[in-house]
C-alpha cells in the first residue's frame, strides 16, 4: 500500500444502507420490520495519484453503489472521503464544490443509456466545458470539443451528429471524451466496456491506458470481469456482500490470493488456454444482503469456515503488501499458494 | 469435418441465407452458412454482435423472428429437412428433438405459472405420460439439474429462484423430452462468473450423460474453449473460420480469429497493450464487396476487394480467407508491415 498523506482519494469506514421496507402501514398492519440492504458496509480504500484501483465482484456486492458514492451522486450513511484532501461530505461553499466536481468524472456502463440521444455529440461534449465556464469563446469552445474528439480516435466532424449514429465502441469514446471535457483528475468507470464486443472492448481499454498516461489520470476502475482488471489496474479491490475482503497489488493477487472468495472468483475464469485445469465450480450464490450472515459473510460458501467464523466478523490484516480479511489466513490454516496460468503465446 | 465422418451427422447446414426485407432494401443477415454437427458434440459459435450467430440459432429452432426469414439453403435434422415444415410440425420436432435455452432466464419462463407445471406442460406434450409420471419425471429433471430442494421447489413460481436457479430450471426445460440437439443462445452471458461455471459444468455433464450434442452461441470465447469441441467464427454473417476448437483458440488461420483471439485480455502474459483490431463490423447495409473482413484487414490484395472467399482448408482449420489459397490475395494495396 502506498505510503499515506499521498493518497490522491482516501475512503475510510464508508457505510450506504438503503432502506427498502414496505410502507410505514403496510409494515404496521403486517407486523414487519423495516428492511435495511448493507449495500456497502464499511470499507477503507486509499488511491494513489496515477494509478489504477479496480473493485472486483459478483453483481450485488455493492461496488457500483461504491463508485457513485465517491463521485457523490448518493450521499454515504457513514464514513468519509477524501479527494486530494478535501473531505466530500463537510459542508463547502458552491464554488468549492464545482471545482472538486470539476476534477472527477464518472464513465458509465451502458453507451446506449448514458448519452442523450437528442443532443448533439458537440453538445454533449460541451456541457462539462460550458457548465464549469471553461471556454473562452464560441471559437474556444469548438476547438476544445475537436481536440476531445480527436483525443479519443473520433473526428471532429463527427460533433454534428447525433448518438444514434455510431455503434457501441464508439459512443463509449463520446462518454470518454465528454469525461475528460472538464479536465479531470480522477475518472471512476463502472463496468466501461462490459456492453461491449471483445475486439472493441480491447480499443476502449487500450485508448483508457494512453489517456492515463498522457494526462495523468487516477483510475477507480469497476467490473466483473477479472482478466481485464489484471489487464488494466495497478491494485486489487475484491468485494463480496458490501465489504472488502481482499486489497493487494495486482500481480500479488492473481499469483497468490489469499482470502477463499478470490480463490473461488479465480477458479471460475473461463480458461483459454486449456491447460487442462479443473474449475472448481464453488457451489451456492451469494446471499441476500438484507441479512447477511454473521460473523464473516462468506463463511456459507467457505470450506475452510469454523466456528470463529461464524460468529466474528474478520479485520483486514495487512499482508504482503496488501490485507486480507479471513480468520483461516490469519491463523494460518489456510496455507498460501502460487498460482501459474500458461502463457499466451 | 473429421467427427462427422464416420456416421451421419445429426444435423446438417447447407448454405443457409436469413433475409429481412426492409424499407431499404432487402438485409442479408446470414449469407451461405453451412456447417455439420455430430451427434454429442458441442459446436461453439462465436462472433460480435451482429454477426448472425443468434439468427443461425434461431433459424434451426425455427423461430426466426418475422420479418427476418430464410431465404435460401437446407437444414436437416438426422437426415430429414427442417427448414421448410408447416408452423404445427416444427412445433413437433422443437422441444421434443430440438431444445432451446436462451440468454436472460427471467423471460424465457412463464411468470404465472409455478415451474413444476411449466415443466409438466412441456413433457406431457411431447411424451405420452399421465400427470403423477410427468410430475415424477419433472422432479428428476430438477434433481438431474442440481437444484436442492426439488420435491417442494416444483411449486414455486419462477421469482422465487435466483438467476443460476432459474437458468438450470430452464435446462430442465429443453431437457424434458431428452432431444437430440439443444440451441443454447448465450446461457451464461447473464450469470455471474462463478453461477457461470456451474452451468457450464452441468451443460457438459448432461451432454455427456445423454449425448445431447449442442450448439453454443456466445461472444465469450472463454466459454467456448472450455466447453466446445468445434468452434465456428462467425463475422458480418458469413463463417469466417470453422475448426477444432483447440486449433482455432492457438493457432487461428483468419486474420479476424487472430485478431479476435489477440484482443482477449489473458491471465498468463500482462502487455502493456492489448492487440487491437482497428474499426467495426460493418453494418448489414454496409458489407463491402469481396471479403466483408477487408476494411480491416492489415493483410489484404487487390483480390480481396473483389472476390469473396469461401471457406478453405487452412492447417488444421477451414478458413476464408485468401491468403490460404494457392492464388493468394493478388496484388498488395497497402505497404504495410505484415507481422505474420
Amino acid at each position: 500500500m502506498p505510503d499515506g498523506g499521498a493518497d490522491f482519494v482516501r475512503i475510510e469506514g464508508l457505510k450506504r444502507h438503503f432502506d427498502v421496507s414496505a410502507p410505514w402501514l403496510v409494515r404496521k398492519l403486517e407486523g414487519r420490520p423495516r428492511q435495511i440492504v448493507q449495500a456497502v458496509d464499511g470499507i477503507d480504500i486509499e488511491i494513489a495519484k496515477g494509478e489504477t484501483f479496480s473493485l472486483v465482484g459478483e453483481s450485488g456486492c455493492g461496488k457500483s453503489t461504491v463508485a457513485r458514492l465517491v463521485v457523490g451522486l448518493y450521499p454515504p450513511t457513514a464514513g468519509r472521503i477524501q479527494i486530494d484532501g478535501n473531505d466530500m461530505a463537510a459542508r463547502h461553499s458552491r464554488s468549492d464544490m464545482a471545482a472538486l466536481r470539476r476534477r472527477m468524472q464518472m464513465i458509465f456502463q451502458d453507451p446506449f443509456a448514458s448519452l442523450n440521444p437528442r443532443w448533439r455529440v458537440f453538445d454533449i461534449i460541451a456541457e462539462p466545458i460550458r457548465a464549469f465556464g471553461l471556454s473562452s469563446g464560441k471559437a474556444d469552445l469548438e476547438a476544445r470539443v475537436g481536440a476531445l474528439l480527436r483525443q479519443v480516435k473520433l473526428n471532429p466532424a463527427d460533433g454534428r451528429k447525433y448518438p444514434h449514429e455510431f455503434s457501441g465502441g464508439q459512443r463509449q469514446r463520446i462518454s470518454i471524451a465528454r469525461a475528460l471535457a472538464s479536465e479531470p483528475e480522477f475518472l471512476v468507470c463502472d463496468e466501461p466496456t462490459s456492453a461491449l464486443d471483445v475486439s472493441v472492448q480491447a480499443q476502449i481499454l487500450n485508448l483508457m491506458v494512453d489517456l492515463q498516461r498522457r494526462l495523468q489520470l487516477t483510475y477507480l476502475f469497476i467490473s466483473h470481469n477479472l482478466a481485464v482488471v489484471y489487464h488494466i489496474s495497478t491494485r486489487v479491490g475484491v468485494m463480496y456482500l458490501g465489504r472488502l475482503v481482499e486489497v493487494a497489488p495486482t500481480d500479488t493477487l492473481f499469483r497468490r490470493p489469499k482470502h477463499p472468495y478470490t480463490r473461488m472468483l479465480l477458479d471460475t475464469i473461463p480458461d483459454l488456454e486449456m491447460t487442462g485445469r479443473q474449475r472448481s465450480p464453488v457451489g451456492g450464490e451469494v446471499p441476500s444482503p438484507i441479512n447477511p450472515p454473521s460473523g464473516c459473510t462468506f463463511h456459507p460458501r467457505c470450506p475452510f469456515a469454523n466456528d470463529r467464523c461464524k460468529a466474528e466478523r474478520p479485520k483486514a490484516l495487512p499482508i504482503e503488501g496488501g490485507t486480507v480479511a479471513c480468520h483461516a489466513i490469519e491463523e494460518g490454516r489456510l496455507p498460501i499458494e502460487d498460482r501459474t496460468y500458461a502463457l499466451n503465446t | 469435418m473429421a467427427a462427422a465422418s464416420n456416421n451421419q451427422p445429426l444435423l446438417e447446414v447447407r448454405n443457409l441465407r436469413v433475409e429481412f426485407p426492409t424499407r431499404r432494401g432487402t438485409l442479408l443477415a446470414v449469407d451461405d452458412v453451412s456447417f455439420d454437427i455430430a451427434p454429442g458434440e458441442v459446436l461453439g459459435v462465436v462472433g460480435e454482435s451482429g454477426a448472425g450467430k443468434s439468427l443461425t440459432g434461431n433459424a434451426i429452432i425455427g423461430l426466426l423472428e418475422p420479418p427476418g426469414r430464410v431465404a435460401g439453403g437446407e437444414i436437416r435434422l438426422e437426415g430429414r429437412r427442417i427448414d421448410n415444415l408447416p408452423y404445427e410440425e416444427m412445433r413437433k420436432i422443437r422441444g421434443a428433438r430440438i431444445g432451446a435455452i436462451f440468454q436472460d432466464p427471467l423471460t424465457s419462463l412463464n411468470p404465472l405459472y409455478s415451474v413444476g407445471r411449466q415443466l409438466i406442460e412441456t413433457i406431457q406434450t411431447h411424451m405420452p405420460l399421465s400427470a403423477s409420471q410427468a410430475k415424477a419425471r419433472a422432479i428428476e429433471l430438477l434433481k438431474e439439474v442440481g437444484i436442492p430442494g426439488a420435491e417442494m421447489r416444483i411449486d414455486h413460481y419462477p421469482h422465487q429462484f435466483s438467476g443460476g436457479m432459474r437458468q438450470r430450471v430452464v435446462i430442465a426445460l429443453a431437457l424434458c423430452a431428452g432431444p437430440r440437439l439443444i440451441v443454447a443462445d448465450e446461457p451464461t452471458t447473464a450469470l455471474d462468473v462463478s453461477i457461470q461455471a456451474q452451468i457450464i459444468a452441468l451443460l457438459k455433464r448432461l451432454c455427456r450423460e445423454h449425448g445431447t450434442a449442442v450448439m453454443l452461441v456466445t461472444h465469450d470465447m472463454g466459454v467456448i474453449a472450455e466447453t466446445a469441441d468445434r468452434v465456428a467464427v462467425m463475422y458480418a454473417g458469413r463463417v469466417a473460420e470453422i475448426g477444432p476448437v483447440r486449433e482455432v483458440v492457438k493457432h487461428a488461420k483468419h486474420p479476424y480469429t487472430k485478431g479476435l483471439m489477440g484482443s482477449i485480455p489473458s491471465l498468463g502474459v500482462r502487455t502493456d497493450r492489448l492487440t487491437q483490431i482497428d474499426g467495426a463490423m460493418p453494418r448489414l447495409t454496409e458489407i463491402p464487396p469481396g471479403c466483408a473482413f477487408n476494411p480491416r484487414c492489415t493483410f489484404k490484395g487487390q483480390r480481396c476487394l473483389v472476390e469473396r472467399p469461401n471457406l478453405m482448408p487452412a492447417g488444421a482449420t477451414r478458413a476464408a480467407c485468401w491468403l490460404h489459397d494457392s492464388g493468394g490475395v493478388g496484388a498488395p494495396i497497402l505497404k504495410e508491415t505484415v507481422d505474420a
